[in-house]
């Protein structure tokens, strides 16, 4: 994004009525979208074949229902605790409104989508972040959400899929929002310990909280090309140390050259590596107990 | 009433006692153990085995240091990777010779620099949080002084969490806060009731236990209140079987911010309502 546009984005409209960005069709053409990281007007087929990848392999952030599609067999999800969503209990500044434009722009009622489905006929219980929803930070309900799934997963003795991208905890929703960390972490453990797959994808952005619990405890971490992936955003650590953090900072490959990640998956190719892993980890010993 | 940035001044003060302080005023006979066996000694994270009567305790404490020099050698209180998983690593010990475990926390948080992410600041926290909430031995986790976000967190899975009056707990810095709200830092005092961070709202909001009276800056008196109350819940928490005592710890943080909200919600609405007719 030219710096000059960032400047004009109204400040205000986010703080307030936190909207998402505009849609693509509403950008520079009808038919195109313009790719951040080559530059070119991608046309909309093009993008929507490749997996909202540009061909030169941007990965554009996806809305959740687009992607459990994408990932999923056709009609094979089926969304659990849907009905919960967050409320202003803090009475915090602007949080109610916030929420209430943001049940309207996304047609979703939280930051996070959970659900049963099969994967190349491999079944698992999946949870998918929405980049859209405040960012995919996370409160007292995408904990519960996630926190449920992984429980539910558990006793159905379930591998657990999980898609994250978020800006890290819900300030709105204060000391709360940070216990979220512990809670999904513990119903995390809880799943693994009675033996249960659980695959972490990690996509653009995931930050603070979400980075320091359930996205870095998957059995196997992948993360899409590109990807920054931390603790402190970059900005606030340029700020603490006074020094910029190199260009490559805290994206995909760098996590992978530190250990941090197993893989990085293009999206073209995530279905068949999520659904080979799914394969490879079903259950077939016979004494297994589960719990 | 209390401010709650007069807590958040009263936290960062710098005359008030830091974490080593408190393993020295509670314990007795402190033995330092350092190293995360994988990388460095980080020195905002002092740990290693004391006394309280007879009984040994793994004790932990994030420490900011008393002068400049001392500051700067251990980073003010903000531990890198290497401290969470030195603490880690202590406690894993503690579990492993049924000693219960005690961590003073006072951190501003997480450091947050180019190393710490890059040797996985997030992969330690993220790893202490799902260890320590299945971790075989009583924990008890006391905050003494600034309990900065997920950088305290990591240090404060607990079976109990205590607070000192004037502590304070948050999900972000009140000049964070302020910075993302109004893009204005100064603004933090407004940010900081807004976050609910006090030690009187947190345990409201059910993730703190107990609150410790300063006694008007009685130090001596605070740490052996606290050295009694230690005691007290070593001999409730030495009763349970590991089983218990780990399912009682998954429901103690099962139950933080379970919809339906708590009666908390119930004023945070009539609050926000009120807010409306204001503006």
């Amino acid at each position: 994004m030219p710096l000059g546009l960032r400047f004009r984005k109204p400040k205000n409209e986010l703080e307030q009525g936190g909207r998402p960005p505009a849609r693509p069709a509403e950008r520079a053409s009808e038919m195109t979208r313009k790719c951040p990281d080559c530059g070119k007007e991608i046309p909309l087929g093009v993008l929507w074949e490749g997996g909202d990848t540009c061909p030169c392999g941007h990965c554009f952030p996806m809305r959740v229902r687009r992607r459990v599609a994408f990932l999923t067999d056709p009609d094979s999800f089926t969304e659990l605790f849907g009905a919960l969503e967050s409320r202003d209990f803090l009475g915090f500044p602007g949080y109610a409104k916030k929420l209430r434009n943001l049940r309207e722009s996304t047609g979703e009622r939280e930051a996070v989508l959970c659900g049963e489905a099969r994967i190349e006929g491999h079944a698992c219980a999946l949870f998918v972040m929405d980049p859209y929803f405040l960012m995919g930070s996370m409160g007292t309900v995408v904990g519960e959400k996630i926190a449920r799934l992984f429980e539910y997963a558990a006793q159905k003795r379930l591998p657990v899929v999980g898609c994250a991208v978020s800006g890290g905890a819900r300030m709105q929703e204060g000391i709360l929002s940070l216990m979220q960390m512990a809670k999904t972490s513990a119903a995390v453990k809880r799943h693994g310990d009675g033996g249960n797959f659980y695959l972490a994808l990690l996509t653009d952005p995931t930050m603070g909280g979400v980075t320091a619990s359930f996205a870095m405890q998957g059995d196997i971490i992948l993360a899409e090309p590109g990807a920054t992936v931390g603790f402190a955003g970059a900005r606030v650590v340029e700020q603490t140390v006074r020094k910029k953090p190199p260009a490559d900072f805290q994206k995909a490959e760098v996590l992978l050259a530190h250990g941090f990640a197993d893989a990085i998956v293009p999206r073209a190719g995530q279905r068949r590596v999520v659904a080979s892993l799914l394969a490879i980890h079903e259950r077939r010993r016979p004494d297994e107990k589960g719990l | 009433m209390k401010k709650a940035y007069d807590c958040v001044r009263a936290a960062r003060a710098k005359d008030r006692p830091t974490g080593l302080d408190f393993i020295g005023g509670v314990f007795s006979d402190f033995l330092e153990l350092h190293g995360d066996r994988r990388f460095a000694d980080d020195p905002s994270v002092a740990g290693g085995i004391a006394m309280l009567g007879d009984t040994p305790f793994t004790v932990i404490a994030t420490e900011r240091g008393k002068n400049t020099r001392e500051r700067i050698r251990r980073n003010f209180g903000a531990p890198h990777p290497e401290g969470y998983r030195k603490a880690l690593r202590l406690l894993k010990q503690a579990e492993k010779f049924h000693r219960p475990a005690v961590l003073f926390v006072d951190t501003s948080g997480a450091f947050c620099g180019i190393g710490a992410e890059e040797r996985g600041q997030g992969q330690a926290i993220a790893e202490n949080l799902m260890e320590l909430s299945a971790l075989r031995t009583p924990i008890l986790s006391i905050l003494i002084g600034e309990g900065g976000s997920g950088g305290a967190l990591a240090l404060a899975v607990a079976d109990e969490v205590w607070m000192l009056e004037n502590a304070v707990y948050s999900v972000i810095s009140p000049e964070g806060c302020a910075g993302i709200l109004w893009r204005d830092a100064k603004r933090a005092p407004e940010a900081a009731e807004n976050l609910k961070l006090t030690a009187a709202d947190v345990h409201a909001l059910g993730v703190a236990e107990r609150v410790f009276p300063e006694q008007d800056g009685n130090w001596a008196g605070v740490w052996e209140a606290l050295a009694m109350a230690v005691r007290q819940w070593y001999d409730k928490a030495s009763a349970l079987s590991p089983e218990e005592l780990i399912e009682a710890r998954y429901q103690r943080l099962r139950a933080m911010g379970t919809p339906p909200a708590s009666a908390g919600a119930e004023t945070g609405c009539a609050q926000n309502e009120e807010r409306a007719e204001t503006e």
